[in-house]
């Protein structure tokens, strides 16, 4: 574990180090539910004495920003896979808060409030991963959507389609790595909500069509949405992110 | 057709049952499978290779006769309908051409991995004894009823997921289904006025049943009520599960 820094909470490090093994873990709820037992125990096994960092409390290393070119470790077990939905969904709300800033040429009514539901159902599911991960939380990453036109309607809708499908299949696929059936109950009640978005926004591209559940996307023999797997996702979501997603550690199917 | 009994040996689920399951090897059964269905066509290898999978277990063969039983109904609602004549019209068939698309490929797909041991499709009354009497006369009705089969259908997969946890390949294809018909649901909810997503425990006229419990703000014991975000997002942004028995009190009257 020579990844780990020795002090965290200097402001002048950079945080390649994540996640950091919290000395104290307060919350039984997190316990109870991610499944830190197992997982910390795993870090605290592989970790010198000396280099566990006196963190303080839950959520602290969250609040730090991450910067471009740091290796963003996501951890192992069902943190893993939880920071790995956590760095999804910040990329997600990120894209979403800038189609609002913007707002592309001939933006409809419905299409801003489907646009703003969007990004505020995306708020409540990057707080949930930051709260339920903790100190285990990788940082907020930095985020480049200069590839995307916010003015042109097709680009955004494009990106917006692109995302909503990669997270639906990307929760599909993560299911399996989840050790702990409340994770897994629980990353099943956001990626309805993903699937959801997806067929909205595929209405707004293709109006009154099939396009909605498509047969470019859901197989038509089976009726099967995709399922994709992290080293599959993360070359697709990394292409927007700074940081450099270390997925190394994550459970393999 | 008693779905009480289908479903009642999920109920008896305990710690046995995953311990034996645990030795199945899930992880390189799903490899095995993944590499496969790269390169050989899907629906058959992917029967073959769940039978496998599902050999072990009584309990997801019981999940997946509750999620067939769910099918059928779904399947048979969208090519009565289809056949209708007069009843959907219009851009609306490409909508209700591609729901019965789907739902007859997820019986298909799930009788194939079942073989001899999928239970039989019941005989249906889309009336509910009389509740929606013109639910093949008038589409108003009938838009209603698909959008409470397919979010009910949502929440049903999503309650048995956990149940499915020991089996990888099982589960992965149980969240492939679940994840389109949350793609159905939106777009039926669309084509009815609503948006796609649940706000609070509103029914839009549905039976209440089908979305009791929708309203909830806490997962995990983390609030989704953060300033800055209407209620109204907080409870859309989260799906919430069926148990078995509240799904079996929404469809039993579907029953014939």
């Amino acid at each position: 574990m020579e990844q780990l820094h020795k002090d965290p909470t200097s402001p002048n490090q950079r945080v390649s180090v994540l996640p950091v093994v919290p000395v104290n873990i307060g919350r039984r709820w997190f316990m109870r539910y991610v499944g830190v037992t197992a997982a910390g125990g795993v870090l605290l096994s592989s970790c010198a004495q000396e280099n566990l960092n006196p963190i303080t409390g839950p959520g602290e290393t969250s609040m730090r920003g991450g910067r471009a070119g740091d290796v963003v470790d996501l951890g192992s077990g069902d943190i893993g896979v939880l920071n790995y939905a956590y760095a999804l969904e910040q990329a997600e709300l990120r894209f979403l808060e800038l189609v609002l800033d913007t707002r592309y040429d001939g933006m409809s009514a419905k299409e801003f409030q489907v646009f703003k539901d969007l990004r505020d159902q995306e708020i409540t599911h990057v707080d949930f991963f930051e709260a339920v991960l903790g100190s285990f939380a990788i940082p907020k990453l930095t985020l480049d959507y200069s590839s995307v036109n916010f003015r042109n309607r097709d680009s955004v809708l494009t990106t917006a389609r692109n995302f909503a499908d990669l997270a639906t299949a990307a929760y599909n696929g993560a299911g399996q790595l989840l050790t702990d059936a409340n994770n897994l109950a629980t990353a099943g009640k956001i990626v309805s909500v993903e699937a959801r978005h997806a067929s909205v926004i595929r209405e707004l591209i293709a109006p009154g069509s099939t396009y909605f559940a498509g047969d470019d996307v859901v197989d038509p023999a089976t009726g099967l949405d995709p399922a994709k797997m992290p080293a599959e996702v993360l070359p697709v979501a990394q292409q927007f992110i700074k940081e450099i997603i270390s997925a190394s550690r994550l459970p393999m199917a | 057709m008693n779905l009480q009994n289908i479903l009642n040996e999920i109920e008896q689920v305990d710690s046995e049952v995953y311990d034996r399951l645990k030795h199945v090897s899930r992880r390189n059964m799903f490899s095995m499978f993944a590499k496969k269905a790269a390169s050989v066509a899907a629906p058959t290898l992917l029967a073959s290779a769940l039978n496998k999978a599902y050999a072990q277990s009584d309990v997801v063969v019981d999940v997946l006769n509750f999620a067939l039983t769910l099918e059928y109904l779904e399947a048979e609602f969208y090519n009565v309908g289809m056949d209708t004549p007069g009843l959907i019209t219009n851009l609306d068939r490409n909508v209700f051409g591609q729901l019965q698309k789907h739902e007859n490929a997820h019986v298909n797909l799930l009788k194939s991995v079942l073989g001899s041991r999928a239970v039989a499709k019941p005989r249906f009354d889309f009336t509910a004894k009389g509740a929606f009497p013109d639910v093949f006369r008038n589409f108003r009705t009938y838009a209603l009823l698909s959008q409470a089969f397919e979010d009910t259908g949502v929440r049903a997969y999503k309650g048995q997921a956990p149940r499915l946890i020991m089996d990888d390949p099982i589960l992965t294809t149980a969240l492939r289904i679940h994840s389109v018909e949350a793609r159905h649901a939106a777009r039926v909810r669309e084509l009815r006025g609503l948006k796609g997503w649940i706000t609070g425990n509103e029914s839009g006229g549905a039976p209440p049943a089908v979305y009791a419990g929708e309203e909830a703000v806490t997962h995990l014991e983390v609030s989704s009520l953060i300033p800055g975000v209407p209620y109204s997002a907080s409870t859309e942004a989260w799906d919430e599960t069926l148990s078995k028995e509240d799904v079996l009190r929404i469809v039993t009257p579907f029953l014939a």
